[in-house]
């Protein structure tokens, strides 16, 4: 890609969807666009960007903007797990700790803050409900770059438009130019650490929630098993599992169990239960099944 | 089929907001300003106002007060739509009835998480 295809591009972006890239972008272009080019059966980045300029591709320049902007995550990202967690999740949490006054929360796909985020303007919102109650927020993302740009807090203005509601715009966040700054009091909420999911996280620790979404969709069934079994390991016997829309340990796993009527929400069956029924031995051929083997 | 209501000076924008808005099932009457909006919602009020802020002739902020003053006129939705992005707008559009605000430029996902968070349309209808 020459240096004036990446402007073109930079600009075209910025003018029908208001994605700001940085001048170091060209991967994410690349990445993003090159298999779109390919399906749209163009040579690459040149032809494509040739196509953009001239007239009548009002369907490429749509496939475009969605092809670079799909996977953006974004605050109350579906919104209902949110409602959970301040409906469901908190109220049982602030009952079961009462005693020791303090509640554990991992993102364990924090990706750029908005999840992490969301979860500190909930609890923000709690108020009084959480005086004197000690709350961690570990957010977790395997990208150096992705956490860096999460611990900034730092967002453009069509990030903040993405589920926020305009309230909590102006209640929480700092406008800075045509960005927007998360309030030093939410940023010093949330821990970010470095954490590939594949690698041992017993060091994290115990926690009362975990958030696990839309990440493990990228593994396959036997990564996800594992994962599941030693998500298990690190959440308490009382504690709650958070799975993206489209997820499940349905067919996995017997280490979780799905809440009846609380889409998304899973608590951890008890340990003794899952040993007399070991989970692999179960879950494999059913696994066998489902992908028609 | 709600109905909503486009305000702004912009033909461009308000055919833009249209075809959205068509997109999310509503059914859309366009004006130029916010003195032709006001003399529509005289006649029946819409469910919803994507409302531009500078006009000609009456701007959108004087169009809402009077607006909120018509009988039931604290019924529709407004979600301002404008290029005014300071915190003073935001916060003078909220203390004078709005109920959302969209900072331009938009696109058809923000507008429909706007219209989801007032109620105006399902949340999942957002994400679809």
């Amino acid at each position: 890609m020459t240096p004036t295809e990446y402007e073109y591009l930079r600009k075209f972006l910025r003018d029908h969807s208001g994605l700001d890239l940085s001048a170091d972008k060209q991967y994410l272009i690349e990445s993003r666009l090159l298999p779109l080019a390919r399906k749209t059966g163009l040579s690459g980045i040149t032809e494509l960007v040739q196509k953009l300029q001239g007239l009548g591709s009002s369907v490429l320049a749509t496939s475009v903007v969605e092809a670079m902007t799909t996977n953006e995550t974004f605050f109350f990202r579906d919104k209902v797990p949110f409602d959970h967690f301040r409906d469901t999740i908190m109220p049982e949490v602030l009952k079961a700790r009462a005693g020791r006054r303090s509640v554990r929360i991992w993102c364990a796909a924090g990706s750029t803050g908005q999840e992490p985020y969301s979860l500190a303007m909930c609890l923000k919102e709690m108020g009084a409900a959480l005086t004197g109650w000690r709350v961690e927020i570990i957010a977790t993302d395997l990208s150096q770059e992705v956490l860096e740009k999460a611990k900034a807090g730092v967002y453009s203005q069509f990030e903040v438009q993405r589920g926020l509601p305009i309230q909590m715009l102006v209640k929480y966040f700092k406008q800075t130019g045509e960005t927007w700054q998360i309030n030093p009091e939410l940023r010093a909420m949330i821990q970010h650490r470095q954490l590939n999911l594949l690698h041992d996280f017993a060091q994290l620790g115990t926690f009362d929630v975990i958030f696990c979404r839309n990440v493990l969709i990228y593994f396959d069934q036997d990564t996800k098993i594992n994962i599941f079994n030693r998500l298990a390991r690190q959440i308490e016997g009382d504690g709650f599992l958070v799975l993206g829309a489209a997820e499940t340990v349905v067919g996995l796993t017997d280490a979780f169990r799905p809440i009846a009527e609380r889409r998304g929400l899973y608590k951890p069956n008890d340990a003794r239960a899952v040993a007399g029924k070991p989970v692999l031995a179960g879950a494999v051929p059913r696994m066998a099944a489902i992908a028609g083997l | 089929m709600k109905t909503c209501l486009v305000v702004d000076d912009s033909s461009v924008v308000r055919k833009i907001a249209r075809r959205i808005l068509e997109g999310l099932e509503f059914e859309v009457t366009e004006a130029e300003d916010g003195s032709k909006a006001l003399e529509i919602c005289q006649q029946k009020l819409p469910d919803a106002v994507l409302l531009d802020w500078n006009m000609p002739v009456m701007d959108g902020f004087e169009f809402m007060g009077h607006m909120r003053r018509l009988p039931g006129g604290d019924q529709p939705k407004v979600v301002f739509c404008t290029t005014e992005n300071n915190v003073a707008h935001i916060a003078q559009a909220l203390s004078g009835g709005a109920n959302e605000y969209i900072m331009k430029p938009f696109d058809k996902d923000i507008i429909a998480d706007k219209f989801a968070e007032v109620g105006l349309i399902p949340v999942g209808q957002a994400f679809a």
